[in-house]
């Protein structure tokens, strides 16, 4: 493992530190919230508000699906060499009320997940890059 | 009924990896749907393209260049993109066209030939731009549908074998359709040795891209009649919506669904809302359906439209498939044509090959993929950015 320090992939989705959340916004008028940020216009047809907050996403949610990819994606994906297939959950977040996508933490496989299972956020890395190790956010069981 | 048009001819180049300019495919397309039409080129007063944008600029303004390489003669033309919808659009402005009297006969058009190698956005660091997040992330196109079938599977206990068997029914429809891409039938087994892709979909679960090309010459009930065709199929419906907020499913290339936390909102199916208005429009229900053409991505989205299209209850769709019921001479057959697991997807021209094959399927023309004495078709499809349509036709 290289001592490179640790960096967001993307920058200002979500907090770093132990216990991560990923960073949405919430409509002033109506409370819809938005991940990626929405920050100019409310996508509720009932709302006309262009005011939003920054707020933390819950962190833990139920898997409303998953699966995994057997096959090395074209960039800007950066693939470990060789290629070590991955997990994905689509996890629902019950405050919310939406389904957030990403990995799932390694050694997880498709066998042990469910539809239904409480799962958290966590950090992992997602590449290595020249400066640093570039993090995101990925599912993991709750233990 | 008064919004109703005719379908006078139908024509499609076949579909293949062939290489060539996508507008020889449109021109071919044409050229057949003006022979079954008996109607001469000169007489189409109105050119309606699905565009491609795959091809560059000539594909922007596919009504004209359309036109352009049939001669031109100084029809209207128009052009629709609205990805996997974009035929359906473009055939929703010919009969917007027709039925106000602007014109009597119109083309509907769309061809498209597939670049070469993996479709991926654009380099750099851009995460406004979701196409470049969701692929960083490592998040590709059978993702999607492999998350849809994975659910299935938990909530109604759907099974590999099940999927396989849509692959093996449409590939036996596929194979006497001397249009599709793929004639060749399998087995369940063939299937499953097929190298896994996003668990639970193996490669022969997913559908390729294509080339290809399909033509429809429409035209006001009064014409079709004039000319002797006033039994030719008729148009019922074409249902182009939008989704409604918030959508509760997570759709390409979102890295995230809707939030329907707000007072009053509630978490819609974009698929399940196609057809609604379908159906409204025709005046008539999933009963009356006698055979269906819907866009089979992945097996496992083929028994998900099943019950978008409400052909039976939520989940009972493997049900049907088991008992044979969507085979051609089951009780609804479901893609006779072979569907995109054997064509292959060619965008623009998809949606408008869905209603070709209902055409000939009404008419009685099908050879051995017959539905027989199938009197009321509707077709589903769904692509990107909020686009999908369900078109039904009637004789
Ligand atoms: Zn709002």
């Amino acid at each position: 493992m290289s001592d490179k320090p640790l960096a967001a992939a993307i920058d200002g989705w979500h907090t770093l530190g132990e216990q991560p959340h990923l960073i949405g916004t919430r409509c002033c008028g109506c409370g819809t919230y938005f991940f990626p940020k929405q920050t100019h216009y409310c996508k509720n047809p009932d709302c006309d508000s262009n005011e939003f907050e920054e707020v933390e996403l819950s962190r833990t949610g139920t898997v409303w699906s998953y699966t995994n990819a057997c096959y090395k994606p074209p960039a800007p994906f950066v693939a470990a060499e060789p290629f070590e297939p991955y997990t994905i959950a689509a996890v629902q977040l019950e405050k919310e009320q939406m389904t957030v996508l990403g990995q799932v933490v390694a050694g997880v496989s498709t066998a042990d997940l469910k539809v239904g299972m409480p799962m958290e956020l966590v950090l992992e890395t997602l590449h290595e890059a020249e400066d640093d190790i570039k993090v995101t956010w990925k599912w993991k069981p709750v233990a | 009924m008064s919004n109703e048009i005719a379908i006078l001819g139908a024509g499609m180049h076949p579909w293949g990896k062939w290489g060539r300019n996508f507008v020889e495919y449109g021109v071919a397309a044409a050229r057949e749907a003006l022979a079954d039409a008996g109607v001469p080129w000169r007489d189409v007063r109105f050119v309606s393209g699905g565009a491609t944008v795959r091809c560059g600029y000539p594909g922007y303004v596919a009504g004209a260049t359309f036109a352009q390489a049939l001669g031109w003669q100084g029809a209207e033309v128009n052009t629709s993109y609205a990805a996997c919808a974009s035929g359906s659009q473009a055939l929703a402005a010919a009969r917007n066209k027709i039925l106000a009297g602007e014109c009597e006969v119109a083309l509907v058009i769309g061809a498209d030939t597939t670049p070469k190698g993996f479709l991926a956005p654009a380099g750099g660091y851009r995460p406004e731009d979701p196409d470049w997040v969701r692929f960083y992330l490592g998040i590709t196109n059978p993702t999607y549908f492999a998350l849809y079938a994975r659910r299935r599977m938990d909530l109604y206990g759907d099974t590999q074998a099940d999927f396989a068997k849509v692959k093996v029914k449409n590939a036996a429809a596929g194979s006497k359709n001397p249009r599709a891409r793929y004639t060749k039938c399998f087995t369940e087994e063939d299937v499953a040795a097929s190298a896994m892709v996003a668990d639970p979909l193996r490669l022969m679960d997913i559908c390729a891209t294509s080339d290809g090309g399909a033509a429809l010459i429409v035209s006001s009930v009064d014409y079709a009649k004039r000319i002797g065709k006033g039994d030719a199929p008729r148009i019922a419906a074409i249902s182009t919506v939008t989704p409604s907020f918030a959508s509760g499913v997570v759709e390409m290339p979102d890295i995230a669904t809707d939030s329907a936390a707000a007072e009053g909102i509630e978490a819609q199916s974009f698929r399940a809302a196609l057809p609604i208005k379908a159906y409204e429009e025709a005046g008539i229900g999933p009963e009356d359906v006698d055979v269906a053409e819907v866009y089979d991505l992945s097996t496992a989205l083929e028994l998900d439209w099943i019950e978008d299209l409400r052909l039976c209850e939520r989940g009972d769709a493997a049900k049907l498939l088991r008992g044979g019921d969507t085979r051609i001479g089951g009780r609804i057959p479901v893609n006779p044509s072979g569907g995109l697991a054997c064509f292959g997807e060619a965008v623009p021209a998809q949606a408008l090959a869905q209603v070709c094959e209902l055409t000939w399927q009404l008419r009685g023309q099908s050879g051995e993929r017959q539905v027989e004495g199938a009197r009321v078709g509707i077709t589903a499809n769904q692509g990107l950015f909020g686009h999908g349509s369900s078109v039904i036709i009637k004789r």
